[in-house]
């Protein structure tokens, strides 16, 4: 991916913050200074690293690869003193309790000024202080519906504030996102019915209502094929011979896990079919907890 | 803990609550039709965009008033509803308009109000609106008395919490008349407030544009008749939630996070003293316990009886994995168990097929309302 900025999306559950995360690994390992950024103040990405909360900093996983967690209260704060330069006036104003209503009460404004920290964060010459270069930003985005509004936030701003600096300003951001040269969206996906119209509903509206580049769409948690379907049969045969007992329960996983692998296969064919970007698989994962190690197991399958 | 018919008993209202892609939508969808066939009139609401309760109860849309599902289509899965099931989606924008003609004072007043661009974006856009609005409709349903249960799958936010904090957050924002005096920075209000204010304000100005700034003053302003019905409406949305009678399931599944996510929402609930009935885990590996026998003689077992050591190889080791995955799933259960300080779970197994149609939807509905003990003699058929 030679993008500098990729958003990850889907449906809530489909494992974002994973791929994201691989990602991010992928593109570290490749000598890329990488940051992932997380915009739900949940810190998923942290719990990945185990790594204590990260914040609102800028802070190392691993070689290459930053972490930070975009409160947007923070970015704010931000914003408003690289606008106003003189602390005391900055401080001054957050202390307003007319200032921070009316912050909260803008529509939209949490979500810009999110925006305008991840593009803080791609710039090369960074203002804020000990800000390091990125080569590639990771978006952990929220999910599908509130995904599609986020990446809109930019240009339904610039719509409602007709002139200042902040409409030129979420001009700006808009460009940066429809800027589809350096800017991607990756969309994840699940082999199963719903996540699959989902995805396809989600890469369409992306495309066509956003006018963002949807680059890829990774089909995650896929089953592994580990048993023909004559296998399968004779399995069935067992499963149903063997009341009780380890050798009955374990060809009754072994049905399982092939009608699934099945169905999924069926599902990942309908989602090729329904859209036009690659769509590219990733493993299921029987680990129990997904940690560094899954992590790092899927950024191998990325490449 | 009993089955969700016996949690449910007596009971006006079902919350479904819980992050995204945990199953919420089904769950609901499958507990409407459990206490539909158990006579009840009930009602399934859903603000879920993505119509999947409409496709997993065969309808083809779903609109903002409710429709009733064909009972025929139950009887070819062998459920009979005794009484009857209804469904509706929830378009946020048109209950926010109705609501704003509710509550205007006048036409006048209506029309500024829905031809603000402020409030255009709010209504469908501010953060908590449609949670609150899937409240109001919830309220509005309840008071008609139409329905005997009304079980609502919240919206699939994120923060699963964001819509008990609705109601406050909006009229707290609505309340927001009381700025308008500071939108004329000149006036006496200015000179009372202190410079401090008008600093702020000018400063807010800057920063996002006279006409923003003027669009919102003109958004309170035209709310402010309003507020007070909002408010005492509010107030009455939340006592409804807090009724004895009202009822909120936590839906999860079984990975550390969801569980991590049900424990939070379990410790709000109680925190808001609303009345929690149980959890219900999707989704989850049945374990084999009795079953934990040694690798080594399970695939010399199997290599017995299927007479290929390749396969029986494979076959012991996807049940391994099968197996880790089930320790996790209790593990994780246990775990919110103790949290919750609850004996039982409503567990429902990761079925063999993904659940999106009617006859999926029947599957899980078994589980939701066999008891205990059948639950596990039914999971116990799978691995």
């Amino acid at each position: 991916m030679d993008k500098r900025l990729v958003f990850v999306t889907g449906k809530g559950g489909v494992g974002k913050t994973t791929v994201a995360v691989a990602l991010g690994m992928r593109a570290a390992a490749e000598g890329k200074r990488t940051i992932v950024c997380e915009v739900s103040a949940q810190e998923n990405a942290s719990r990945i690293f185990e790594h204590t909360e990260v914040g609102f900093h800028e802070v190392e996983m691993a070689d290459n690869l930053w972490s930070i967690s975009i409160d947007p209260d923070e970015s704010m704060r931000e914003y408003v003193l690289l606008q106003l330069k003189v602390r005391a006036m900055r401080d001054m104003l957050f202390r307003s309790r007319i200032f921070n209503y009316l912050a909260a009460a803008t529509p939209g404004l949490k979500e810009l000024v999110t925006i305008g920290k991840i593009w803080e964060l791609t710039q090369t010459d960074r203002k804020v202080k000990r800000g390091r270069e990125y080569d590639l930003v990771i978006v952990d985005a929220p999910a599908t519906g509130h995904g599609i509004g986020f990446l809109q936030t930019p240009r339904t701003f610039a719509a409602i504030a007709r002139v200042g600096p902040i409409h030129s300003q979420a001009q700006q951001l808009d460009r940066l996102i429809t800027d589809q040269k350096h800017t991607g969206v990756a969309i994840v996906a699940l082999p199963e019915e719903m996540p699959v119209n989902e995805s396809a509903a989600l890469e369409h509206d992306l495309r066509e209502d956003v006018g963002v580049a949807v680059d890829r769409i990774y089909m995650n948690g896929l089953y592994p094929e580990r048993f023909s379907n004559e296998e399968a049969e004779q399995l069935a045969e067992l499963a149903s011979a063997e009341n009780g007992g380890a050798v009955g329960a374990a060809a009754r996983a072994a049905v399982s896990e092939h009608n699934r692998a099945r169905s999924q296969r069926a599902q990942l064919a309908r989602l090729r079919r329904r859209v036009e970007t690659p769509v590219k698989t990733l493993p299921f994962l029987f680990e129990p907890e997904l940690d560094v190690e899954a992590a790092q197991q899927l950024a191998r399958r990325l490449g | 803990m009993a089955a969700v018919g016996e949690i449910l008993d007596g009971k006006d209202i079902c919350i479904c609550a819980g992050s995204g892609g945990v199953g919420k939508t089904t769950t609901s969808a499958a507990i409407a039709v459990g206490m539909a066939a158990r006579g009840l009139k009930v009602c399934v609401l859903t603000i879920d965009p993505a119509k999947r309760l409409a496709d997993s109860l065969g309808l083809k849309e779903l609109g903002n008033e409710a429709r009733q599902v064909d009972p025929e289509l139950f009887d070819a899965q062998g459920i009979e509803i005794k009484g009857e099931l209804w469904a509706m989606m929830l378009d946020a924008k048109a209950t926010f308009d109705e609501l704003v003609a509710r509550q205007a004072p006048d036409e006048e007043a209506r029309d500024r109000v829905l031809g603000n661009r402020i409030y255009q974006q709010i209504s469908n856009a501010l953060a908590g609106s449609q949670e609150y609005m899937a409240m109001e409709k919830l309220f509005e349903l309840h008071t008609e008395g139409r329905f005997d249960l009304l079980v609502l799958d919240t919206p699939p936010t994120r923060n699963a919490l964001d819509f008990l904090d609705a109601p406050r957050r909006l009229t707290q924002f609505i309340e927001g008349r009381s700025l308008r005096v500071f939108m004329r920075p000149t006036g006496l209000a200015a000179k009372v407030a202190g410079r401090g204010a008008s600093v702020a304000l000018s400063v807010f100005k800057r920063i996002v544009g006279f006409d923003l700034l003027a669009d919102l003053a003109e958004f309170f302003n035209a709310f402010s008749g309003m507020v007070d019905g909002f408010q005492a409406r509010a107030k009455r949305v939340n006592s409804l939630l807090a009724d004895p009678r009202t009822c909120f399931l936590v839906v999860c599944g079984p990975q550390g996070e969801p569980v991590d996510e049900a424990v939070y929402f379990h410790r709000k609930l109680v925190e808001a003293k609303l009345p929690f009935g149980g959890v219900i885990v999707n989704k989850v590996h049945y374990p084999a316990e009795q079953l934990r026998g040694d690798g080594e003689d399970l695939e010399s077992a199997l290599a017995e009886k299927l007479g290929e050591d390749d396969l029986a190889g494979r076959a012991a080791g996807n049940f391994a994995d099968y197996q880790a995955l089930a320790e996790r799933d209790a593990r994780n259960i246990e775990r919110l168990a103790k949290e919750l300080r609850t004996s039982g779970v409503i567990r429902v197994p990761y079925l063999d097929e993904d659940v999106h149609d009617l006859s999926g939807l029947t599957e899980i509905n078994r589980y939701l309302f066999a008891s205990n003990e059948e639950r596990e003699a039914i999971a116990a058929g799978r691995a």
